[in-house]
């Protein structure tokens, strides 16, 4: 019996307020207006689909050994990287063994859907982790730019106890270019939204729905969960009714509290659906792009025993509101905004390094002495401890999810930030070990000395002569 | 035990640039300038000069690598010249050098000097710089005030110190830094300023703001050394002598072990302690007279007063608020104005604390001199940041003494 056995879910702290979208690009646009309500999440400037996609897996990993894993795949319409495997860069995060399936999905807002059936198709052969993330980038002042959210969902995928049995999928391939984004090109191109939705949600949804039910022998009447992103008021509702779906069982599409986060959006809705089911409910799970893919799993008694985790809902509650949107374009790199000489600084990144020390910088890997039991970081030829300073005794020491404390800490106007001031600090972790950290998701004048935090893998900086985004850990609030 | 440096070198000659934004000036201009000062002052032709050190921290924004820019400058004779770096600690590190040379007898007259030409980068503060490969893939996004502010949440933390308090001593710090600089006409910064001033100067670190921070300067300085016999011989009377100089320098204990608590400075605190066993000191807030510390931050000079062994520890507030360090205190620290106001062109610095205290001891300190001129001074130098770096302490007086 295949099917989901874990689930995790990140969306970022930040959420915009759509007044403040709608405030600074109305006079353009007067229809924007009618997207003024509620809030969009937001990655800070330290997060895009990797990082997110690693934090949803690590909480989608709760109390499940890494060496277990035996496949992770990535879906993304917005990789940090076009020709460098981003799952094996997810994988060095989290700490997987070597001996790993990974795979990068992409190209469609159906990435998640269509690659999720293949990937039940395959986790037979043992656990595999399936990611699914985007932090689309839309102009200033677009309707996209009010729709659209960031996010990511995990799934852990096996045979072992599945907190939701796969009972099948159908899909259709239709080419119906809704929208697209060419190769080289920043934004993507759109189409009339009647258009879209008379022409392409409402004909081409029905029939996939139909061809699963054909195809799984179950009664529409008896799903008990519609999970279904959709931004067209009402029109997910009007499909379930056509199709003799129950409509009180059409999931919210989380417009309000985080808008549509891209092609990991059907994931977090089953993950936010999942939160709230029990065992026996029905879900189907249908993803829209060039055609669409419907998925049809049952909770399983092992849902209500899955061990606590953030999730959806856990994430959705870190919440801060933000209400600049020139902070917005200045994140996402959609105005030229002035970042001082000191950004000027060329810290090139040397790949023979990184790639030798990568289980330090990607996973927070450190050493502990097997001669005196002093963890540290990093993993050194001699150990630190002034009393013992053995040579060449440490094994490798994760760091990545043991708790820590701010020893001190500062808030820097000088160095440059994207987002100043920059907090850092020392952090000291539970059962030894120290390090002069960046922090990330904290407020200015709230930081104090015992604060609790956690290790986040972040963007370090961004190289824009290469191109190349270098990731590292900081301390975030626990 | 080494017997150590005590009167075994002394100071034949110094020199100070007028230190601030030179606009006008290279560093070959500014190692000139200071040279011209000392060489006078020893009394010597610069072909008796047998080696010679050069200190430079962030040679890259201005003369580069090598001993050769000194050499070039100065056009001296083909002689051994070799450029040290250590932090902030880089300008004691060329005295060291040529203490040594002297000492080891390797060279009768062995020249020491730095400079740094810091303000041709286009912005205030240091010089963005590399931190060396795999360093800036994980360390944290620093700068200097950044790094040594968190001296100010820890020892609030470990002291149970409100952050009002810590923040007035700290003002106080810079307030008399100011008033000692206003004196001094090779100093950087010489307007007076008050506690309200600092308090609500702009923030650059939390908790330092602007005034609690030194100048960034363009400056050099230099020592000309030789044995105590060789000075005689020049016909020089009241020597003043190298009584000790000590270096400690992290080992990742304060960055990666839990055992430092981030509200001192372990190396200070041996640095010092050595420096006054070579000196021969028991009770050093009875026996120095002068001190020049490394006052990058206020925060840094408040905490290294207790690192140095003159206050005892928790009671730096105290003995700054009450003036024990002013000008007028019982061992004033920076009379010259300190990094703070005399300026903190890095590769330099350690020289011209030694200068200072050469002159006052000489009393040739003009408006600020002491009216009694000390007998014993010490200079303290902290590079790199309060969790890894490297301190210096010199420790220079009247010979046998």
């Amino acid at each position: 019996m295949i099917g989901i056995t874990a689930f995790g879910g990140y969306i970022p702290r930040l959420r915009l307020s759509r007044k403040a979208i709608v405030d600074a690009n109305a006079w353009a646009n007067a229809g924007l207006r009618a997207y003024g309500r509620d809030e969009r999440s937001m990655c800070n400037w330290d997060e895009d689909s990797l990082t997110m996609a690693v934090e949803a897996a690590r909480d989608c990993l709760t109390g499940v050994p890494r060496d277990a894993v035996k496949a992770l795949y990535f879906a993304s319409t917005t990789f940090p990287f076009e020709d460098r495997q981003n799952s094996g860069v997810a994988a060095e995060a989290l700490n997987l063994k070597d001996e790993l399936e990974t795979l990068d999905l992409a190209a469609s807002q159906r990435a998640a859907t269509s690659g999720l059936i293949a990937a039940l198709k395959a986790a037979g052969s043992g656990p595999l982790l399936f990611v699914a993330a985007d932090k689309r980038r839309a102009r200033a002042g677009s309707t996209q730019e009010l729709l659209w959210g960031d996010g990511a969902a995990a799934l852990l995928l096996g045979s072992e106890n599945p907190v939701a049995e796969f009972l099948g999928s159908y899909s259709e391939a239709v080419d119906f270019v809704d929208h697209y984004r060419g190769q080289y090109r920043e934004f993507d191109y759109q189409w009339e939204e009647r258009w879209i939705r008379d022409e392409g949600y409402a004909k081409i949804v029905p029939p996939v729905l139909d061809g699963l039910f054909r195809k799984t022998g179950v009664q529409p009447a008896d799903v008990a969960h519609f999970v279904f992103p959709c931004t067209y008021a009402r029109l997910p509702q009007s499909i379930a009714r056509k199709a003799g779906l129950r409509e009180e069982g059409v999931r919210g599409n989380m417009h309000a509290v985080c808008g549509e986060t891209g092609a990991a959006h059907p994931l977090v809705m089953l993950v936010d659906c999942l939160e709230a089911a029990k065992p026996g409910d029905l879900i189907l799970v249908a993803g829209f792009g060039q055609g669409c893919d419907a998925l049809l799993f049952r909770a399983g008694d092992a849902l209500p025993k899955l061990a606590p985790r953030s999730g959806i809902k856990g994430s959705l509650e870190r919440r801060k509101a933000e209400t600049n949107y020139s902070k917005f374009l200045a994140f996402n790199d959609l105005t030229a905004i002035e970042r001082g000489m000191r950004a000027e600084a060329d810290k090139q990144t040397a790949l023979s390094t990184l790639y030798r020390k990568k289980d330090m910088l990607l996973g927070l890997v450190g050493g502990r002495c097997e001669r005196c039991d002093t963890v540290q970081f990093p993993k050194s030829n001699v150990c630190v401890n002034p009393n013992c300073n053995a040579i060449h005794s440490q094994v490798d020491h994760p760091f990545a999810d043991t708790p820590a404390r701010i020893r001190s800490y500062t808030a820097d106007r000088l160095t440059y930030t994207p987002d100043p001031p920059a907090h850092y600090g020392m952090v000291e972790f539970e059962g030894g070990g120290r390090l002069m950290s960046d922090f990330s998701d904290v407020d200015e004048g709230r930081v104090e000395v015992g604060m609790p935090m956690r290790m986040a893998f972040r963007i370090k900086e961004y190289d824009p002569q290469r191109g190349f985004t270098k990731y590292f850990w900081k301390a975030v609030p626990a | 035990m080494a017997t150590g440096i005590k009167d075994k070198v002394v100071i034949l000659g110094m020199g100070c640039a007028k230190f601030g934004e030179r606009w006008d000036r290279e560093a070959d201009d500014l190692m000139v300038e200071a040279f011209e000062e000392a060489i006078a002052d020893a009394g010597i032709d610069k072909n008796e000069i047998n080696a010679a050190w050069l200190s430079t921290a962030i040679e890259e924004v201005h003369a580069g690598k090598s001993g050769i820019p000194l050499a070039m400058a100065l056009r001296l004779p083909y002689i051994p010249v070799t450029r040290v770096e250590n932090y902030c600690a880089s300008g004691t590190e060329a005295f060291r050098g040529a203490a040594y040379a002297v000492a080891s007898g390797a060279a009768d007259i062995a020249l020491a000097l730095g400079v740094e030409k810091l303000k041709d980068t286009g912005y205030g503060g240091l010089p963005q710089r590399s931190r060396g490969v795999l360093n800036s893939m994980y360390w944290a996004n620093l700068s200097a005030p950044g790094a040594f502010a968190q001296l100010a949440a820890a020892y609030r933390a470990k002291h149970g110190v409100d952050k009002a308090d810590l923040k007035r001593a700290m003002a106080h710090v810079s307030v008399k830094s100011h008033d000692n600089g206003s004196k001094n006409p090779k100093a950087h910064l010489r307007n007076k300023i008050n506690e309200e001033a600092v308090l609500n100067a702009p923030m650059i670190a939390e908790p330092l703001g602007l005034y609690d921070c030194c100048g960034v300067s363009d400056g050099a300085a230099c020592a000309i050394l030789t044995s105590p016999e060789i000075a005689r011989s020049l016909g020089k009377k009241d020597l003043i002598a190298v009584k000790a100089l000590q270096l400690a320098v992290s080992n990742g204990v304060e960055s990666q072990h839990n055992s430092w608590d981030g509200s001192y400075f372990a190396t200070a605190r041996i640095a010092s302690t050595r420096a006054y066993q070579e000196a021969g000191i028991d009770n050093p807030r009875q026996e120095i007279n002068l001190i020049e510390a490394h006052d990058c931050f206020s925060i840094t000079e408040l905490v290294t007063m207790e690192d140095l062994h003159i206050s005892p520890e928790g009671g730096a507030i105290k003995d700054v608020l009450d003036g024990f360090y002013d000008s007028d205190g019982k061992i004033p620290c920076q009379i010259d104005g300190g990094l703070k106001c005399f300026g903190h062109p890095i590769g330099a610095s350690g020289l011209r604390m030694i200068y200072e205290v050469y002159l006052q001891m000489l009393g040739r300190a003009g408006e600020r001199q002491r009216a009694t001129p000390p007998v014993r001074g010490l200079t303290h130098n902290l590079g790199g940041f309060p969790h890894q770096n490297v301190c210096s302490v010199a420790i220079v007086g009247r010979y046998g003494a």
